[in-house]
């Protein structure tokens, strides 16, 4: 079957981080700080994030930071809740979250004097100032400020009905009221659903078929009908059936198969499909899932939060 | 990020490409330069549109160019032909932007951002739009972008439905456009289906024959491809449109109609038991409502409980979900039954009337309109216990030695009474239409005719289920139908072998709890030494049934002690609603966390568990972490933990779903998380314990 080569991948997310000479990094500059999280999430994951100089890191994760509060992708760039997320996530995987002033983060996510605060009238979230409406950012705002312990900042009732008028007949979820169902979108409402104790909303039954449904012939899983399989589905999907305790109505043998089968075990690195280019995203993905699927060396990650078990008990058992 | 080959085709020249990638570094450089000094030049702004046809995801270009426009428009103060030219600019890059990547987020929305401005002819988005879906139909950016143009427009519902249909028309494998065909129908089937009726529009007269017509136009697409899942989602939601119970309507309840209970005289703990003596506190008298759906407004208004002796008090009426607050199938509360000292040993007369008042509604919004009442009698026993009977009951022990058959006798008349009233009697459910039969059957006989691929199978497998719920009253057919074709689905399609076993699991169920005999036949008395038969607590055996989900709750309300070992089940979600257990056997399967036993947390009752032989502790990813009230998912508030518990072997599972249980007996032996400290905690978390894996507790 093959096996993880996890020093291989480590290798190849050390080396990532440095390369300027391909004009794939110079075209993703714009979003660093998600490549951060997924660079550094996976090193967790495999047990080496003391492979990177942590303060190194949050020095520039914090000349990131804007003015209103929010992230940008990198430095010099427009901040967006995507990257303020990931900022927050990496600063939970070093400990370091007390580097935050957590009023002013907490702020640009809500802030009600401002007109640029965040939270919609209807519960919804906008991504900036601009205001793209997606219930990804509905999962960002909660799982970052849920992480910074003050979820109570936001309105969890109308946030939560938000993420419930977007949900489909075929118990999915879309990005707004209406969109299609979609593996990434599913994730993104389950896991606010989850971090908010409102689980009780999904039909578990319905959506587990549906999301059970996406394991493919070749053991991968796609992200919605008639598409092809994907690595970063490993994560979209399973997380999902995890939350919902219908994760063994996949085969999880054909699946950790499938991502195996995705690495370049030469140079490192995961690809969304076998013998594909490897980048940072789907090495991630591909880690992620195989921890969901409880293969051995990798640590526990949490599916609501996509952080370490570890990682989430500390900040919320830790003393 | 996706679709690229590892090897690239031709050989790389890689000094040019790192040229190419410096050049690149140097022009975003520039922008962002010219983003932070707010300089909007027409060099300078070219130089975004640049950029974003190389990289339409520079998230911060769009950005830029909004601000831009925004002190363009203001400089050429509104006319119109200067905002036409500027805002055309935008459409114009915001189409380069998308040749290059026609899934960008952000120049999607930066087209919206324009259009919002009261720019451009609405048809000529929907023309772009058509020209995108030619490209490829399943793009949901499109899908998306194209209900804001309609919405934009105010076109009708109707005719978003007809471009779903042409879309089908094109290409059956759509999912998306059965999504959005599915999306106008339940939004607007009640609205649009009022609208057409009052314009007496052709064709939609009715519920059935919308459903009718769904159903022809997605057979196609199951029938043509039977690989093709595209109309599998649809054909199901159709089915469940189909048999749906338009009203909230009482299922079952415990106490049954017409039930004679009889209650011990004082708290005695582990007494005997039989189907008709409680051997709790009798402080705790459970009544149950079990409904066929979800719903809110179970309080003292709505449910009004009468009976002989005094209760003035209002009564607490709870839903029993482990998240929601508000609303559930299977409400509870306890009667406070007074000391029999104080009344004479004779019957009182209780009557439970749900629903004579407003209030209470499904949480699809339909208000509960067929009342219900349930009589039964009480009958407090005057004298407590003989000195003799020690309140110490023996440990329990879940072997076969232990159970003898359940002869029926004249002792007992209750339990066959009860037995055969299981199921409340709806009259609007006999009195139901007969389309939905009808319905059902002939797409029953329609899909015997794909019997040889998986969703045949799976599809009739579902219908002659559905047929079933529509006559609940009825002994259930087909099942071994049923059962034999979720047996073929799991050797036909290996990968989701437990789905099908789940489904099958709920079948078999179904068909056990189905008739009086059958639940009977595995009614068992349990015998102790120190006991007579007569008056010995009564037992339901449903071990050793390969089962991997439980169901069919509303039949087995009246169960105090329950054997569920040597099965496969992982959860018992659904289990809270038999409040009357007091004794659990779950050894012998699959759970794998604690927290998969938060059901546990409602059984007030429960003294006597085993959950001996499982898997708590062998796995390092937790199924249920988020089915389960805890601070993570911020249903307990993190002051409710009690530090004194919480040690560097924090064991707070555990911890919460035991902490105020009267445990007298637990059995955790075989499971990897056993261990002395871990004893040791259980010892201490359960003050009531007097037996752990066998041992007498100090």
């Amino acid at each position: 079957m093959g096996e993880l080569a996890a020093d291989k991948h480590v290798k190849y997310i050390l080396a990532v981080e440095k390369r300027k000479d391909n004009f794939e990094s110079a075209v993703l500059e714009h979003l660093r700080m998600n490549g951060a999280y997924w660079g550094l999430t996976t090193l967790d994951l495999l047990g080496k994030l003391d492979a990177v100089d942590s303060n190194e890191i949050i020095e520039w994760i914090l000349k990131c930071q804007h003015e209103s509060g929010g992230f940008a992708g990198n430095v010099g760039h427009d901040p967006h809740i995507l990257y303020t997320l990931s900022a927050i996530q990496v600063l939970a995987l070093f400990d370091k979250l007390n580097v935050l002033d957590v009023d002013k983060v907490s702020t640009c996510i809500l802030d009600e004097s401002d007109i640029a605060g965040l939270q919609n009238e209807d519960g919804s979230f906008s991504g900036d100032i601009w205001g793209e409406v997606d219930t990804r950012f509905s999962y960002i705002a909660i799982c970052g400020l849920s992480i910074l312990k003050c979820l109570d900042k936001i309105n969890v009732e109308r946030a939560v009905n938000y993420i419930i008028s977007c949900r489909n007949v075929d118990g999915g979820f879309g990005c707004t009221p209406g969109g299609e169902s979609h593996a990434g979108q599913i994730f993104c409402c389950v896991a606010a659903l989850a971090i908010t104790g409102a689980l009780h909303y999904v039909d578990k039954d319905l959506l587990g078929w549906w999301l059970c449904e996406r394991q493919v012939k070749s053991g991968g899983l796609n992200g919605r009908p008639e598409k092809l399989p994907d690595v970063c589905y490993s994560w979209w999907v399973l997380s999902s059936l995890t939350m919902i305790d219908r994760v063994h109505w996949i085969s999880k043998e054909k699946l950790i198969k499938f991502i195996l089968n995705c690495q370049d075990t030469e140079n490192g690195g995961i690809s969304d499909r076998p013998d594909d280019a490897v980048d940072i995203f789907h090495t991630y993905f591909g880690v992620a899932g195989l921890s969901l699927l409880e293969y051995p060396g990798v640590k526990a990650v949490d599916p609501a939060y996509a952080l370490p078990v570890d990682v989430v008990d500390r900040i919320f058992f830790g003393k | 990020m996706h679709g690229r080959p590892r090897k690239p085709l031709k050989p790389v020249d890689e000094a040019a490409v790192a040229a190419k990638a410096e050049k690149l570094r140097a022009l975003q450089s520039e922008f962002l330069s010219n983003h932070q000094n707010k300089i909007y030049s027409k060099e300078a702004v070219e130089l975004s549109a640049k950029l974003l046809e190389i990289n339409p995801e520079l998230y911060t270009a769009w950005n830029y160019r909004k601000l831009a426009v925004q002190q363009n428009l203001a400089q050429c103060e509104s006319d119109p032909e200067s905002v036409n030219s500027i805002l055309d600019e935008e459409l114009k890059v915001v189409e380069n932007a998308l040749r290059q990547n026609f899934k960008s987020y952000g120049a999607w929305h930066h087209r919206k951002w324009v259009l919002e401005k009261g720019h451009s002819s609405m048809d000529k988005e929907l023309g772009l739009l058509d020209k995108f879906q030619a490209m490829d139909a399943r793009n949901f950016h499109a899908w998306n972008y194209r209900r804001f143009v309609a919405a934009l427009m105010k076109r009708s519902d109707e005719d978003e439905l007809e471009h779903t249909q042409n879309m089908i028309d094109k290409n059956l494998s759509n999912y998306s456009a059965w999504h959005n065909r599915s999306n106008f129908l339940s939004r607007n089937c009640s609205v649009l289906l009022s609208n057409l009726m009052k314009k007496a529009a052709p064709g939609f007269t009715s519920k059935d024959e919308v459903l009718t017509r769904e159903y022809e136009l997605v057979r196609e697409a199951l029938f043509t491809d039977e690989d093709d899942q595209s109309g599998w989602f649809y054909h199901l939601w159709l089915l469940d449109q189909t048999v749906r119970s338009e009203f909230p309507l009482l299922v079952s309840s415990w106490p049954v109609e017409g039930s004679d209970i009889s209650l011990p005289a004082a708290d005695y703990l582990d007494g005997c038991a039989s189907m008709n003596v409680f051997h709790y506190s009798s402080r705790n008298f459970p009544l149950v409502l079990y409904f066929n759906q979800s719903v809110r407004g179970v309080n003292s208004s709505t449910v009004s409980v009468s009976c002989g002796f005094n209760l003035n008090i209002d009564l607490i009426w709870k839903p029993l979900s482990s998240t929601d607050s508000q609303s559930a199938k299977v409400w509870a509360t306890h009667l406070a039954i007074p000391d029999a000292e104080l009344h004479s040993s004779e019957a009182y007369q209780v009557e439970v009337k749900v629903g004579f008042s407003q209030g209470i509604v499904s949480t699809t919004g339909v208000a509960y309109s067929h009342p219900s009442q349930i009589s039964f009698q009480l009958h407090l026993q005057k004298t407590p216990l003989e000195s003799g009977q020690d309140s110490r009951f023996g440990r329990i022990q879940w072997k076969d030695d232990c159970f003898a058959v359940y002869e029926p006798g004249s002792a007992e008349p209750d339990l066959v009474n009860l037995l055969d009233n299981l199921t409340i009697k709806n009259e609007v459910e006999s009195t139901a239409s007969t389309w939905q039969a009808r319905i059902i059957d002939d797409e029953t006989n329609i899909f015997r005719d794909l019997l040889d691929c998986k969703i045949g199978k799976l599809t009739v497998a579902r219908l002659l289920t559905a047929y079933n719920s529509l006559r609940p009253l009825d002994k259930p057919v087909h099942c071994k139908e049923v059962l034999e074709l979720y047996s073929e689905l799991m050797k036909l399609d290996p990968s989701h072998y437990q789905y099908y076993k789940d489904n099958h699991s709920l079948v078999l169920l179904q068909q056990v709890t189905s008739s009086k005999e059958s639940l009977l036949s595995r009614c068992f008395h349990y015998r102790d030494s120190t006991l007579s038969t007569n008056g010995s607590p009564l037992c339901l055996r449903l071990n050793n049934l390969a089962i991997s989900q439980l169901g069919s709750f509303e039949k087995l309300l009246w169960v105090q002690m329950l054997d569920l070992s040597n099965n496969e089940l992982q959860s018992i979600e659904g289990l809270e609603a038999l409040q009357l257990l007091s004794q659990l056997c779950l050894s012998n399967n699959k759970f794998r966390s604690f927290t998969a036993l938060e059901s546990l947390r409602y059984l007030k009752s429960l003294k006597v568990l085993d959950i001996s032989q499982n898997e708590i502790g062998s796995h390092s990813i937790d199924t249920t972490r988020y089915l389960f009230r805890s601070p993570l998912s911020h249903s307990v508030g993190s002051c409710d933990w009690n530090i004194n518990y919480l040690s560097s072997e924090t064991y707070w599972e555990a911890f919460f779903v035991l902490k105020d249980m009267g445990l007298t007996q637990l059995d955790v032996a075989g499971n990897a998380i056993t261990s002395k400290s871990f004893n040791v905690f259980l010892e201490k978390l359960l003050p009531t314990l007097k037996w752990l894996d066998g041992v007498e507790v100090n």
